[in-house]
């Protein structure tokens, strides 16, 4: 079982080796491509504290599909959880425009957190009650939302002095997260993955629920027969995962970006599935899975300017990631057996 | 022992980090919105660089980079690997771009189609596209049986709703009953759209179709359904070569050059450039023989005429839709109602998305 948690790290090593190698074949020297895409970006302080800022957001849909995907339920639409809880945060900053208080910024937050939750409960509710496949309701549910989006950055919310340019207003400060250092961009909301893979380790290891989830990821007749309310759980682990991605998405409004339009996330509900098994659907694995993740589209940005590699192989390293981990685990559950087929073969 | 290794292998890491940074050479970056190979915006701009990479001068680009919060770590990358002259090519890049000039003030800035120069490092360019459509509108409202033109349009901007109306209104001088259909795609990028729209529009009767998105979807339409086109951006013939009239070809290889060869010599100053065909800063593709050699010859003169500014694409009497009057008759917009411009002329069909 240790393996279990070590074929991440093969995983890892054997990406790295095969970017070597199709640098190699592009024709750049691998090893100073190498050092461009993995350590480069993270030299200074300031590339650290990008690398934290962009795999804060993976962390936190991360941590809330670890709920989803322990349980066998297969939310595949963080992203679109991820806008609808932007909308509904960035609708309530908005709302306090040019206004003061302490509370703004935990009101805009909250209510990004229960967007997200309520677009999660749609495919939730569906297959509980009408035995829909989340699969292709959630991950259908994220064009709705983007779509949504688009329009209303058009049209009703649309910046009044922004000669139609597709985007609200810029925040106002009560509604921004607060930086945590002079001329970073780091800000609050990483406290909100971390206080996220902290709660979620409790409630995974340490709680009733936790447990059900756990069992119904196992065996869901087990679950059954153990007389586990099914129904509760898959509405409860889709909260909490669409919960999270709300949060993800408030997080990058409020933070970086600090007004609503059509770019808010780089397709991170997505990316954010590579993150949850890569980390092994464990708290503390995410954590270094969104580091490593998080990496890699910082190199393809370094590498691009250092040494013109084209931008996209950030793509094929995050691709790559999945690939192996997936080759590995199945070296490791399946037993190799090379069958001796001349004794088999009929006899004539 | 162990732990001595650990201490110099991080030291070696950082070392080799930091070692990148230095480099006194003269460099200049570029921020694409698309792939390089969209054949539309990013790959003229691309063409530009190239430019200046002829002149002698060392230049690095980033392709594909979101208009959300990755722009300012790029833009502030190129900054700190010792770039000394940065473009950033698309409308979404206005705010971080200003945001990074603040915090280099020896790095120069050129934002492309933006308004705002918050720091005496940071300047503005676009082009006077509308002068093509001017000279479009005139081969549209000689070339259309229908009487209607169709056009697919991105955001309701006032650079596009400029350049319907000048396209509408140069169509309108040569064929009055001219009318002008319009989608809007929200989009500047989406070839599945675009190659709607550029249907829907040629359902409804259009025989003409004009784009102001990127992709070669509508002219590849328009070419199946044989009906005329126009490429948009960059010369798109090769795409439709029976369907297509000419092509509005973005050109910013001679600004682009010139630009950086200010910074290097030190001559570089903040400004506000609005180039069109004068400059070459617009420029028009080959014009299909179809047109026939009258019609060509009254284009040609016509692009030399607003080129030398005996002609201006906006001269009055122009109306809204309602018939209220927008520029009185001799007169000619100024660049400030030209910048704002959000209401269409008479004879444009229907409402500006609000």
């Amino acid at each position: 079982m240790a393996l279990y948690f070590f074929t991440p790290f093969i995983a890892i090593i054997l990406t790295i080796l095969g970017g070597g190698m199709i640098f190699y074949i592009l024709g750049f020297n691998p090893i100073e491509a190498l050092k461009f895409y993995f350590i480069t970006p993270i030299s200074n302080l300031y590339g650290f504290s990008e690398l934290l800022l962009k795999a804060t957001p993976l962390c936190l849909i991360a941590i809330g599909l670890s709920f989803c995907f322990k349980s066998n339920n297969w939310n595949i639409g963080a992203e679109g959880q991820l806008t609808f809880g932007a909308i509904v945060g960035g609708g309530v900053a908005l709302l306090f425009y040019n206004q003061e208080g302490f509370y703004i910024l935990p009101l805009v937050i909250i209510a990004g957190a229960i967007g997200g939750m309520i677009f999660a409960l749609i495919p939730a509710i569906l297959k509980t009650y009408f035995n829909t496949n989340e699969i292709l309701v959630s991950l259908m549910l994220v064009y709705v939302s983007k779509l949504l989006l688009d329009y209303l950055v058009v049209g009703p919310w649309s910046n009044p002095e922004g000669f139609n340019f597709p985007e609200t207003r810029q925040f106002s400060d009560s509604s921004r997260m607060p930086l945590l250092f002079e001329g970073l961009r780091i800000h609050a909301g990483i406290f909100l993955a971390l206080a996220a893979v902290m709660l979620s380790w409790f409630v995974l290891y340490k709680t009733y629920l936790g447990f059900q989830i756990k069992v119904s990821g196992l065996s869901l007749k087990t679950a059954k027969y153990a007389g586990f309310k099914g129904k509760t759980m898959i509405l409860v682990v889709f909260m909490i995962s669409g919960a999270c991605a709300g949060l993800a998405g408030v997080g990058e409004i409020t933070g970086p970006i600090g007004q609503l339009h059509r770019m808010i996330s780089p397709d991170y509900g997505f990316t954010a599935i590579i993150v949850a098994f890569l980390g092994r659907l464990n708290p503390f694995g995410i954590i270094f899975a969104s580091l490593v993740v998080a990496l890699t589209y910082l190199g393809a940005e370094t590498a691009q300017i250092f040494l013109q590699i084209p931008k996209y192989t950030g793509q094929v390293f995050q691709g790559m990631i999945l690939f192996f981990l997936l080759a590995s685990d199945y070296l490791l559950f399946f037993k190799v057996k090379i069958l001796n087929l001349k004794k088999n073969e009929p006899r004539h | 022992m162990y732990k001595n290794f650990l201490r110099y292998l991080i030291s070696a890491i950082f070392l080799l980090g930091f070692s990148v940074n230095s480099n006194a050479d003269f460099k200049v970056g570029f921020v694409y919105v698309g792939p390089t190979g969209d054949h539309g915006w990013t790959f003229q701009h691309h063409e530009g660089r190239n430019a200046v990479e002829a002149a002698g001068i060392k230049t690095t680009f980033v392709e594909s980079v979101p208009e959300g919060a990755d722009a300012e770590r790029v833009i502030r990358q190129l900054a700190q690997s010792g770039h000394d002259l940065i473009f950033t090519t698309s409308f979404g890049y206005m705010d971080p771009t200003n945001k990074v000039a603040k915090d280099f003030p020896n790095v120069k800035f050129e934002h492309a189609t933006g308004y705002k120069r918050e720091h005496s490092n940071v300047s503005t360019y676009s082009a006077r596209f509308y002068e093509g459509r001017t000279l479009l509108g005139h081969i549209a409202g000689k070339m259309t049986k229908t009487n209607t033109i169709g056009y697919i349009a991105s955001f309701p901007i006032p650079e596009v709703i400029r350049g319907i109306n000048a396209m509408t209104l140069a169509a309108q001088k040569v064929n009055p009953n001219i009318k002008t259909k319009i989608v809007w795609v929200f989009t500047w990028y989406d070839p599945g759209k675009e190659a709607e729209a550029a249907q829907a529009l040629i359902d409804q009767g259009a025989d003409i179709i004009m784009q102001h998105t990127d992709s070669t979807a509508p002219v590849q339409t328009a070419e199946k359904a044989g009906v005329w086109s126009f490429g948009q951006a960059s010369d798109m013939q090769r795409f439709a070569p029976k369907s297509i009239l000419t092509s509005i070809i973005d050109d910013w290889a001679p600004y682009y050059v010139e630009r950086a060869i200010a910074a290097r010599d030190g001559t570089w100053n903040q400004q506000d450039t609005w180039h069109g065909l004068k400059e070459g800063m617009v420029a028009m593709g080959p014009y299909n023989s179809a047109m026939g050699a009258d019609l060509v010859k009254e284009v040609e003169q016509l692009q030399k005429d607003l080129a030398s500014g005996k002609v201006h694409s906006f001269t009055g009497p122009i109306y809204d839709q309602k018939g209220n009057i927008l520029v009185a008759e001799g007169k000619v917009a100024d660049d400030g109602m030209l910048a704002g411009m959000s209401v269409y002329v008479k004879g444009v069909e229907g409402d500006i998305p609000k």
